[in-house]
C-alpha cells in the first residue's frame, strides 16, 4: 500500500517479522507487519493489548527487549536501511532522525534536574551547536509547543509542571534535533481529557509545520479519529485492515474491526427503560476531607481539600456517575463512602444509619451493605488465595458458615459469567476481564445495598470494556443493585449511568440525569468536558447504525 | 514450589553453604555421640599443636583440652543460640512492624519512636549490660542479642506492610468487613513473608558472631563451650600458639559465610525479577 500524501516515504516498514521466545502464547510477536510512513502524515496504528503495536515501534527505534529477535523484514527511514545497524549507529538516528514520545511524562524526565538542563542535553549528546546556541534554542523549542513563560520555563524542575506540562517538554525534546518521524507511544493515555486535547492538537500543528511524519500508537479509537491520516489495525501481532481515517473508522471491511469499532462505548446515551421508584439507598450529605502535610517545623501545613463539600443522594437501583479529572476528588469520595479513608465530615446514611459516627468493631458489621470494586484488577486480587477463599472470605467474616459461603461462591461466579472449576483456581490463571468479573463476584457477595465501582472498567480492553458493562448493567436489573460509578471517561458513563455528577476541585458542580447533562450542559466546565471528549467530531460508526 | 528450588539450585554459592550448614547441623547433632566426654576435660599436656598427636588432631589448649572436643560441642551452642535468639527477634519485631505498618498514626508513631530508641544504643553495649546484670547464661544471651536484634526486623516489616496496605487485594479485605488481625495474618504478612526469610538467615550469622564476641569476653555461658569462648581463651598466647584461637575462630568465620550464601540464594530465589534485573 503506498502513501498517498508523499512520493517518498519517510518510513518504510517491509514484512517485518519479530520471534516471541520460546514458550510465549504465540510465536511471532510481530509477523508480516508492513507500512509506510509520509511526510506531514500520521499514522495510527491501533490495537489492543498485546497485539504487538509497541513491539512494531519500538523495532523502528531499535530499542526491542534482548529476548525479541527481529526474524526477517526491512525497516527504512529515508529509504536507509535501520535494520542491522550497530547500536552505535541506531543513538546516532534516534533523536537526530527519530524523535520519540512515551506514555509516562512523570518518569521520562530526570527529576533532579532541570527542564532546561534535560533539553540542552539532547543538543549536547549529539554534539550539535555551542552552549549558548542550544540554550536559545531550547527556549524556542519551549514556545514553539506552547509552555508558558519559556524562559523561566527552563529553570524549572518536572515536578513543578503538571503533567500535560511534562509531556509537551518531552515533545519539546524529542522535536529538538528536527527529526523527520515522530513517534508517538501512547503519548496521551496518562493525561486528562482536556489535556489530552491540547496535546493532540500540538502534534497535529507540529507536523504541519516541520513536515513530520508520525509513527501513532494507541488502544484509543477516540484518540484516532482525532488525529489519523490514515489507520493501521494490529491484532495478534498482524495488520488485520489498514487504510485511510475514514474508510476504517467509518467502512470497516475486517469483522475485528468492526468489532473493535462496535465495543467504543457511544456518547449517547441509551434510552432510559423505566423511572425508578423514590427510595434512597444513600445520602450523602456535606463530605468533607482535607488532606494536611506538614512541610516542616514552624511553617504552617499545607492543607489542600480533596473533597470540598459534596452531598447527593443515590436511589435505589440506580447508578450514580461520579466523573471528573484526575485530582477531582471523585476517587477520594468513593474511599470515604467505602470508609478506606476517614472523612473529616459530613454524614453517609445507609438506610437509617449515619456510617459516619461508627468506627472499629462498630462499624464492621455495616460494612458489609457498602462494597466496592476496584480499578485494577491485577491489583485486587491476593496473589496467594484461590478465586473460592476470596470471595468467600467475606461472608464468612460475617458469619456465613463456610460450606454455605462456597455455595454462593459457585452461584456468583456463574453469575458472573465464569466456570465453577474458577474457584479453585488463583488469580493469575486468569485474564483482566476476568479478574475484575471476580472482583465483581466478591463485592456481591456480601449482598451490599450500595456498590461502589472507582474506575472499574478503565485498565480494560475496548472489547473487554464492553462485555463487563454488559455485565454491569444486567447484574443493575436482576438485582436491583444501587451503584456509584466512578470514571474518568464520559463514554463508559454515558453507557451506564442513570445521573451524573460531575466533580471539579472537590465539589459537585452539575449534578442530573445522564441524557440532559450530555445533551444540555449547563455548567461550563461540563461543557469543557464533553467538547473534549476525543472522536466526537464526527458521531461514532454505531450510533450510525442505531439511527 | 519447585520453581524455587530450580532457582536456588542455580546458584552455586547458595548449595555451598547449604552443605556447609548441614554438614554443621549434623556435627552439633551427633556432637554427644563424637566426644561423648565433657569438652572441658584436660585430656592431655597442654600447647600440642594440630596434627601432632593422633588422640587430639587439632591438638590442645593451655589446659590440655581437647581443641576438636571444643569445636564439636561448640557448634551446639553457636547454632542454638543463633536460632532462638533469632527467633525470639522476630516475635517481637514482626508484630511490632506489622502493627505499626498497618494501624499507622499514634500506633505507628509510639511503636516507631520505641524502635529507634533501641536502635540508637550501641547494640553490643547494651547486649553486655543485659548479660552482665542477668548473669551469664544461655538464657540469657538469647535475650540479650534478641533484644539488640528485633529493631531492623520491625522497620523492614513496617516498609513492607505499608506499601502493601495500599494494594488493592488488602482494601478489598478491609471493605468486605474482615478483623484486622485476620487481614494482616491471611493478607499482608505471607506476602512479606520472604524478606522476612532471607532478614532471619542473616540475623542468625549476626547473632552468631554476637555470641562469640560475648564469649570472647567473658560473658559466655560457663556451662556450655561456645567457640567465642575458646578464641577469647587462646588469646592470651595468640602469637606462640595461634591455633587455638585460629580454629574456633575459623569456624565461626565458615558458619556465618554459609549462612549469608544461603541468604543470597534465599534472596535470589524468592525474587527471581530482582535478579533478572541485575545481570
Amino acid at each position: 500500500m503506498t502513501s498517498p500524501t508523499a512520493p517518498m516515504p519517510i518510513l518504510c516498514v517491509r514484512d517485518l517479522t519479530i520471534a516471541l521466545p520460546d514458550g510465549a502464547d504465540r510465536r511471532h510477536a510481530v509477523q508480516d507487519v508492513s507500512f509506510d510512513v509520509g511526510a506531514r502524515e500520521v499514522l495510527c496504528i491501533v490495537g489492543e493489548s498485546g497485539s504487538g503495536k509497541s513491539i512494531t515501534a519500538h523495532a523502528v527505534m531499535g530499542l526491542l527487549p534482548r529476548n525479541l529477535v527481529t526474524r526477517s523484514g526491512a525497516i527504512a527511514l529515508a529509504g536507509r536501511s535501520l535494520i542491522s545497524r550497530s547500536e552505535e549507529e541506531m543513538r546516532a538516528v534516534r533523536g537526530r532522525e527519530i524523535g520519540m514520545i512515551f506514555q509516562e511524562p512523570m518518569t521520562s524526565l530526570n527529576p533532579v534536574r532541570r527542564i532546561g538542563e534535560q533539553i540542552t542535553e539532547v543538543f549536547k549528546a549529539h554534539g550539535a551547536l555551542t552552549p549558548p546556541e542550544r540554550a536559545e534554542k531550547a527556549v524556542a523549542l519551549l514556545a514553539e509547543v506552547g509552555l508558558p513563560e519559556p524562559a523561566q520555563m527552563m529553570r524549572a524542575f518536572p515536578h513543578q509542571l503538571s503533567g500535560g506540562q511534562r509531556q509537551r517538554v518531552m515533545i519539546a525534546m524529542a522535536l529538538a534535533l528536527e527529526p523527520r518521524l515522530l513517534i508517538a507511544d501512547e503519548p496521551t493515555t496518562a493525561l486528562d481529557v482536556t489535556t489530552q486535547g491540547q496535546i493532540l492538537k500540538l502534534i497535529e500543528r507540529l507536523r504541519r509545520d516541520r513536515d513530520m511524519g508520525v509513527l501513532f500508537i494507541t488502544h484509543d479509537f477516540g484518540v484516532v479519529d482525532d488525529i489519523a491520516d490514515r489507520v493501521a489495525v494490529m491484532r495478534h501481532g498482524q495488520i488485520v485492515e489498514m487504510g485511510s481515517a475514514a474508510e476504517v473508522l467509518r467502512a470497516p471491511t475486517h469483522a475485528y474491526t468492526k468489532a473493535l469499532l462496535a465495543a467504543v462505548p457511544s456518547l449517547t446515551p441509551p434510552p432510559v427503560a423505566a423511572t425508578l421508584p423514590d427510595v434512597p439507598a444513600l445520602t450523602v450529605e456535606n463530605l468533607q476531607k482535607t488532606y494536611v502535610t506538614s512541610v516542616g517545623f514552624f511553617r504552617p501545613p499545607r492543607v489542600v481539600a480533596a473533597v470540598a463539600d459534596v452531598s447527593f443522594t443515590l436511589r435505589r437501583g440506580e447508578t450514580l456517575g461520579i466523573v471528573g479529572e484526575s485530582g477531582s476528588g471523585k476517587s477520594t469520595v468513593g474511599k470515604c463512602l467505602v470508609r478506606l479513608l476517614e472523612a473529616n465530615g459530613g454524614a453517609i446514611r445507609l438506610g437509617d444509619v449515619d456510617l459516619m459516627q461508627l468506627r472499629g468493631s462498630r462499624l464492621r458489621p455495616l460494612r458489609r451493605r457498602i462494597q466496592m470494586v476496584f480499578q485494577d484488577p491485577y491489583a485486587s486480587l491476593n496473589p496467594r488465595k484461590t478465586i473460592g477463599r476470596i470471595i468467600a472470605d467475606g461472608p464468612m467474616a460475617h458469619g456465613v458458615p463456610a460450606s454455605a459461603a462456597h455455595d454462593k461462591a459457585r452461584e456468583l461466579i456463574q453469575l458472573v459469567g465464569l466456570g465453577p472449576d474458577a474457584l479453585n483456581r488463583y488469580p493469575h490463571e486468569f485474564s483482566g476481564g476476568q479478574r475484575q468479573r471476580i472482583g465483581i463476584a466478591r463485592a456481591l457477595a456480601l449482598e451490599p445495598d450500595v456498590v461502589v465501582a472507582d474506575e472499574a472498567v478503565s485498565a480494560l480492553d475496548v472489547s473487554v470494556q464492553a462485555q463487563i458493562l454488559l455485565l454491569l448493567r444486567d447484574l443493575k436489573q436482576r438485582l436491583a443493585m444501587s451503584l456509584i460509578f466512578i470514571t474518568h471517561d464520559l463514554r463508559v458513563a454515558a453507557q451506564i449511568c442513570d445521573r451524573i455528577a460531575v466533580m471539579q476541585k472537590g465539589r459537585i458542580v452539575e449534578l442530573g440525569d445522564t441524557a440532559k447533562v450530555f445533551a444540555d450542559p449547563q455548567h461550563a466546565y461540563t461543557r469543557e468536558l464533553l467538547a473534549a471528549v476525543p472522536g466526537r467530531r464526527q458521531p461514532s460508526p454505531r450510533a450510525l447504525e442505531g439511527a | 514450589m519447585t520453581a524455587f528450588l530450580r532457582r536456588f539450585a542455580e546458584n552455586r554459592g547458595a548449595l555451598i553453604g547449604i552443605a556447609i550448614l548441614l554438614v554443621i547441623v549434623a556435627v552439633a547433632v551427633l556432637a554427644p555421640l563424637i566426644y561423648p566426654t565433657s569438652p572441658w576435660r584436660m585430656v592431655n599436656r597442654p600447647f600440642i599443636a594440630p596434627f601432632a598427636l593422633e588422640r587430639a588432631p587439632l591438638g590442645t589448649d593451655a589446659l590440655g583440652r581437647d581443641i576438636l572436643a571444643g569445636l564439636v560441642h561448640g557448634s551446639r551452642v553457636s547454632l542454638l543460640i543463633g536460632l532462638v535468639s533469632t527467633l525470639a527477634a522476630l516475635l517481637v519485631g514482626v508484630p511490632v512492624g506489622a502493627a505499626a505498618g498497618y494501624f499507622g498514626g499514634w500506633v505507628d508513631n509510639a511503636l516507631m519512636r520505641l524502635t529507634e530508641f533501641f536502635q540508637t544504643i550501641p547494640s553490643f553495649a547494651l547486649a553486655i549490660v543485659v548479660v552482665s546484670l542477668l548473669q551469664p547464661s544461655v538464657a540469657s544471651i538469647v535475650l540479650a542479642i534478641a533484644i539488640v536484634s528485633w529493631p531492623p526486623v520491625a522497620r523492614m516489616v513496617r516498609g513492607e506492610v505499608l506499601s502493601l496496605r495500599s494494594r488493592e487485594y488488602v482494601q478489598a479485605a478491609i471493605v468486605t468487613g474482615q478483623p484486622a488481625a485476620k487481614v494482616i495474618l491471611t493478607e499482608v504478612l505471607p506476602n512479606v513473608a520472604s524478606p522476612i526469610i532471607v532478614l532471619a538467615s542473616l540475623m542468625t550469622a549476626t547473632a552468631i558472631l554476637l555470641e562469640s564476641s560475648l564469649s570472647f569476653l567473658g560473658l559466655g555461658d560457663p556451662n556450655v563451650m561456645s567457640w567465642g569462648y575458646m578464641v577469647g581463651a587462646g588469646r592470651t598466647r595468640v602469637l606462640e600458639q595461634w591455633w587455638i584461637s585460629f580454629i574456633p575462630g575459623a569456624a565461626i568465620f565458615v558458619t556465618v559465610l554459609a549462612l549469608n550464601l544461603v541468604g543470597e540464594g534465599l534472596n535470589d530465589a524468592l525474587n527471581p525479577t530482582l535478579k533478572k534485573g541485575r545481570l
